[in-house]
């Protein structure tokens, strides 16, 4: 993976941890219950990007969406290498972030999650790779490209 | 970047250092990892929780409640269980294999091994657990988190598997988002006067409006006016509201919602409002335009129904037994199922109302949902349901298209095996 590493833009940090992939913007929030299978596809009838892959993608929605069993989910395709890189949101997603800290805890797989502001939401490239870096004794993280 | 500056007391501290046992200090690292995820500056004390974690989805949570049953976990507070993964009642009922009836089975029996009540349900509300106005709680399921915010006045944010167990071995959570009287304001107000009094009436109208509630509030607080309702009537307003809000909960992230008049921190619109808030006017085209998105199948042909998502009530089985009190069967080609909890099934059986409906040929599934674990004939592949839940989330989970109706419509419907819907009304 090359990173030009020009572009940086700063955030609060939700969940520490680092990693780089492919960007993934989603039009839409989506819930990873009921929304996302287990390889990690999004399969929610209603949602625009249905039938894309999220695995090792830097993931970035406004929030998440629906059921609380959304955090089951995402661990387990943490667990099972099928799930997003990072996270990028601009409304911490909790349901979300709590599946984040139960990996680190049992599989030591720690994923960075990052809220932004609307305004530099907006910034973030539509393709290519970026990567993200978060550190919650700072509280800040990173995303560069 | 601000810094939560989370602050814990000298006990909190000590849970977290391990001085309590290492169940809790693993609980606490959960629990403070989600404060500074959401800014707390403390931690606020639980008087009950519902745990969602309880519902099979693989290893990890699997893992994770068995190492607290391991490193000696007790909850310190009462703790009711969502729906699981399977029907201890009627075993039949579940098509699945040894390794997921195996783990499922282990899920369960490590949540009452931590000392949970086995009341698996998603509407632990309907049977005693509902904690009183104003008191902060730890709920997870998102139907049950929207009911005891909105309809009870309880406060608990929108917890998940994981942090409702945790929560509920420390007993506390994060002082954020609606455990506190700003976070509970609504940012937004949707009127509803312009819908015809008979349309609200109407049993599809709660889902209807609930799919639309949802589309627009996001993760937001909303108020809504120009709807009817009496908490303390016997049960309708209640079921119309766990089926608003559950709808909400599905097609957004909706958490709280407050109903002027109605439900009990919205006296009248000035005691929940922010200041500037937006009021769009909700128009009867809007609300069938909702209503439509809940039903997938085209055309009249039907397999099977589906009611009780969020799980029937005793109200919800007397209004079915009623329709049913003619006495004429399903269609042989119509397979017919009711969700409900044990607790519920238990009255409803005293009431009679459990054998009219398997008289007429019902199936009665209990502690799990026909949506959340393989109930369903695989050959099902249209299925008529009340619930905007259900018809929201099947197509996704099971393949399945949908169709949504009143009760009374899927009675009509299953009898005569195909579909029967009076659309009067939405136009």
């Amino acid at each position: 993976m090359t990173l030009s590493g020009s572009k940086r833009l700063s955030g609060r940090a939700l969940h520490p941890g680092q990693g780089a992939g492919t960007v993934l913007i989603l039009d839409q929030p989506i819930s990873f219950w009921g929304g996302v299978d287990h390889h990690g596809v999004i399969i929610d009838v209603h949602h625009p990007q249905c039938g894309v892959s999220v695995a090792d993608r830097v993931l970035v929605m406004t929030s998440g969406r629906g059921s609380s069993s959304a955090t089951a989910v995402l661990a387990e395709l943490i667990r099972a290498k099928k799930a997003p890189v990072a996270m990028i949101f601009t409304e911490c997603d909790t349901i979300l972030v709590i599946g984040a800290l139960v990996s680190a805890e049992l599989y030591q797989i720690r994923m960075p999650m990052i809220e932004l502001t609307a305004q530099d939401y907006e910034k973030i490239p539509t393709a290519g790779i970026i990567q993200v870096e978060a550190s919650t004794e700072t509280m800040v993280g990173f995303i560069t490209w | 970047m601000t810094d939560s500056r989370l602050i814990l007391t000298e006990l909190e501290q000590a849970m977290l250092a391990g001085d309590l046992g290492p169940a809790i200090a693993m609980s606490m690292r959960l629990v403070v990892g989600v404060a500074k995820a959401n800014q707390a500056t403390r931690l606020i004390e639980i008087e009950s929780a519902h745990a969602d974690g309880c519902l099979y989805h693989g290893i990890a949570g699997l893992e994770y409640t068995e190492t607290l049953v391991k490193l000696g976990g007790k909850v310190r507070v009462r703790t009711t269980t969502n729906v699981s993964s399977l029907d201890l009642l009627h075993p039949d009922l579940v098509r699945a294999d040894g390794a997921f009836l195996g783990n499922s089975r282990r899920l369960m029996d490590a949540h009452l091994a931590l000392g949970c009540e086995a009341t698996w349900t998603c509407a632990p509300y309907q049977t005693g657990h509902r904690p009183g106005f104003g008191a902060q709680i730890a709920w997870a399921e998102s139907n049950a988190i929207v009911f005891a915010n909105s309809v009870l006045g309880a406060r608990t944010e929108r917890y998940g598997d994981f942090l409702d167990i945790s929560a509920a071995l420390v007993g506390r959570v994060p002082f954020a988002g609606l455990h506190t009287d700003q976070g509970r304001k609504a940012s937004f107000v949707m009127d509803f006067s312009a819908i015809s009094r008979k349309l609200l009436d109407e049993e599809s109208a709660w889902p209807a409006m609930g799919a639309l509630l949802g589309d627009i509030a996001g993760n937001r607080v909303v108020a809504m006016t120009g709807l009817h309702g009496d908490l303390a009537d016997g049960g309708l307003t209640e079921d119309r509201l766990k089926s608003l809000g559950a709808t909400a909960a599905s097609s957004g992230g909706v958490g709280l919602f407050h109903i002027i008049g109605v439900t009990p921190e919205a006296p009248n619109l000035e005691a929940v409002v922010q200041a500037n808030c937006e009021t769009m006017k909700v128009t009867t085209e809007q609300l069938r335009a909702s209503r439509d998105r809940l039903t997938t199948a085209v055309g009249d042909g039907l397999d099977a129904v589906s009611l009780g998502t969020p799980h029937f009530s005793l109200p919800e089985f007397e209004s079915l037994a009623k329709e049913l009190k003619s006495g004429e069967k399903f269609a042989d080609s119509i397979d017919f199922y009711v969700s409900t909890s044990r607790g519920v099934l238990g009255r409803a059986e005293e009431m009679g109302y459990a054998q009219i409906l398997r008289d007429a040929g019902g199936r009665i599934v209990t502690d799990t949902c026909t949506y959340v674990t393989p109930v369903l004939n695989p050959k099902i592949k249209t299925v008529m349901t009340n619930s905007g839940k259900w018809a929201w989330y099947a197509p996704g989970n099971l393949g399945i298209a949908t169709i949504l109706g009143s009760v009374k419509e899927c009675v009509a419907s299953a009898r005569a095996g195909r579909l029967v819907r009076n659309d009067a009304l939405w136009f």
